[in-house]
């Protein structure tokens, strides 16, 4: 391809540059990378297909390894079953309130902590965000922490989930350098109008953060959801379970791992799983889509300054 | 989480480095009532101004307090005989019994084994993908495919490890899709979840399934900051996209690749206790037993608190050791921190 400008301006340049014509090589090359991620997706999605399919299909015909991609006997009993499981309702209730309160919590710790940190005048500034560093690379560990709380006597309690996780290192390093960046004016502005650091925080720094503070939100909701192990610790009252240990139960009892949960492994079906593991997912699938890129915000903003 | 090193200087000017040049008038921005002339304050003089401040430090720091840090030191019971019942740091200093008693256990060293294997293997086999799968992404000229590819990919990410392991289960089961594969190839069905030879793979698959995607995303970030112009240089000498991609893309790549790198080098002992918690069983435990799950079972289920702090405190200090020695090579190779 050549240009017949006699003096090729960079526009031209890039006309022509950006016009060649891929070489066969490259073709192909382009081809069989679209082919492999349209493979990638599919791989990605075949769990939740066939996680749909076998909540749909009947017994037998999951049992004879013959759902794959779409129901085989059509069947809603189980559904039926889960929906009049109060254990599994209970469970899922749970879920709900450990979330929401752990949020709550969380959010409160993480966006007052990050504040007073991102203030660079505040003496023992260094200390206190020193503190918070060491517990990223050094933590107590599985047993000291399971005496603690036994020791508070949080043990079937639900505090237990929603304190001890309270805060994420990490995300609280976002939020500290999101208020680093906050423009020092607004703040000084506030100041003069006679605000205090409290009115200063509520009604000016917090409104104008919403979209990191959403983020933040998302990140911790999400952690809570789907968490488990710490209910597995401490929570062996069984009218107090998260929903993911509901499943874990499930899942034990199935793969015969798990005696303690007193179900049958024989009515255990693989349908019943899948009912219950997509009435768990559901949630988080069902919000993904809308809010995925608070999720690629977050990233990237602990990522470009921590 | 990989942060450069040179932050921006500090509104304080720490005394003794004061340079000469300064004008007297330039901070009067930062110069607080109460600051002494040398830019610093006094206790008193800190509290009296910004004790609204304190007070939002007072929960977390209490939080960190009894939640992180009497945790680290309920990790004395390491050295203490604890009795159920008795404090929670012990009763009676017993000096280095359960250190030699794991050590001399020869569970502890295939268990430790175990951990090195499945987190190196993980390294090896997870850490390079997300860089090819940006890579292909980064090829791809209809930014809607793009997107739809990356929307997908992410998904697994936000899974809690309980579904992640019931697809497994579902998956690898005798009438999951995978041995209905093998069958149709005329293959024997295995009973994945119960074979430790499988356990390996199933798990470090599982980690693929569930990170890679969600890796791209700093490696994407990465991308866009490569300059235009470069690939235009390219072109006009005549650079194929396959060179594009060796001498512009992938060194565009580099300091973000060389930090997640030693990152996870630093990390890579840390494999999924929860994950392995699930997914393994009495049947697995020689190849899926590692140190966190093992320490679980002697502390949790048999009672043995003291011999489990004892590995536990073991595996956090290596952890600590090798992450600090990441950091540092990452320092001097990239001037990159993790503070």
């Amino acid at each position: 391809m050549v240009t017949t400008n006699p003096v090729p301006d960079i526009s031209a340049v890039r006309a022509v540059t950006t016009t060649i014509k891929d070489t066969p090589a490259y073709t192909i090359f382009r081809v069989v990378n679209a082919v492999v991620l349209v493979t990638i997706c599919f791989v990605t999605l075949y769990p939740f297909v066939n996680l749909v399919a076998k909540a749909f299909s009947s017994q037998g015909y999951i049992l004879a390894g013959e759902v794959n991609l779409w129901p085989r006997g059509f069947n809603l009993t189980t559904f039926d079953w889960v929906f009049h499981d109060e254990r599994f309702w209970t469970n899922y209730g749970n879920t709900v309130v450990y979330t929401v309160v752990a949020t709550a919590i969380s959010m409160v710790i993480t966006t007052t902590f990050a504040y007073a940190l991102s203030k660079r005048h505040l003496k023992g500034r260094a200390f206190f965000v020193g503190m918070l560093v060491v517990t990223m690379f050094f933590n107590g560990g599985l047993i000291p922490n399971y005496l603690l709380i036994s020791e508070l006597g949080w043990k079937n309690t639900i505090w237990a989930i929603v304190v001890p996780n309270a805060i994420s290192a990490f995300n609280l390093l976002v939020m500290k350098s999101f208020f680093e960046n906050f423009p020092a004016e607004l703040e000084e502005a506030a100041a003069i109008d006679g605000l205090t650091t409290y009115g200063i925080f509520l009604r000016v720094v917090l409104p104008l953060s919403k979209a990191v503070v959403a983020t933040m939100i998302l990140f911790y909701a999400v952690s809570f959801w789907n968490s488990w192990f710490p209910a597995f610790l401490y929570l062996s009252d069984p009218d107090l379970q998260p929903v993911t240990l509901y499943l874990r139960n499930l899942l034990a009892a199935a793969s015969g791992a798990g005696q303690e949960s007193g179900m049958e492994a024989v009515q255990i079906g693989a349908n019943l799983q899948a009912v219950a593991m997509l009435l768990t997912v559901i949630p988080i699938i069902a919000i993904y889509p809308f809010v995925q890129k608070y999720f690629v915000t977050g990233v990237m903003l602990g990522s470009v300054k921590g | 989480m990989a942060r450069g090193t040179p932050s921006p200087p500090e509104a304080e000017v720490a005394p003794g480095d004061e340079p000469a040049a300064q004008p007297v008038v330039a901070q009067p921005v930062t110069a607080r009532a109460g600051q002494r002339p040398d830019g610093r304050s006094t206790w008193s003089l800190a509290l009296r101004r910004d004790w609204r401040l304190y007070t939002f430090l007072l929960v977390p720091v209490l939080w960190l307090v009894i939640f992180r840090y009497v945790p680290m030191l309920g990790n004395v019971i390491a050295f203490r005989r604890f009795r159920p019942g008795g404090s929670v740091f012990g009763d009676e200093w017993v000096g280095l019994r359960y250190v030699q008693m794991f050590l001399e256990d020869p569970t502890f060293w295939r268990v430790f084994t175990n951990t090195v294997i499945l987190g190196g293997l993980t390294l090896l086999v997870v850490f390079p993908l997300p860089i090819l799968l940006a890579l292909m992404l980064n090829e791809l000229r209809s930014r809607r495919f793009k997107k739809a590819v990356q929307t997908i990919t992410y998904l697994p990410h936000f899974m809690s490890v309980v579904i992640v392991v019931g697809f497994v289960f579902q998956l690898t089961s005798l009438n999951g899709t995978v041995n209905q594969v093998l069958e149709s190839l005329g293959l024997e069905p295995v009973a994945f979840v119960q074979r430790a030879e499988w356990f390996r793979t199933i798990y470090v698959s599982s980690e693929v399934w569930q990170t890679v995607g969600f890796g791209t995303i700093l490696y994407l970030a990465a991308l866009t900051t490569i300059d235009d112009q470069l690939y235009e240089a390219a072109r006009i000498d005549g650079a194929n996209r396959w060179q594009q991609t060796w001498h512009i893309t992938l060194p565009g790549m580099r300091p973000t690749i060389v930090v997640l790198l030693i990152l996870n080098i630093g990390t890579f002992l840390a494999v999924g206790f929860e994950k392995v918690l699930l997914m393994y069983n009495p049947l697995t435990y020689s190849t899926a037993d590692v140190i966190s799950t093992y320490l679980y079972r002697v502390g949790l289920t048999s009672g043995s608190f003291s011999y489990a702090a004892a590995i536990g405190l073991f595996e956090a200090l290596i952890g600590l050791v090798l992450v600090l020695s990441a950091n540092a090579v990452s320092k001097r190779l990239v001037g990159a921190s993790l503070w």
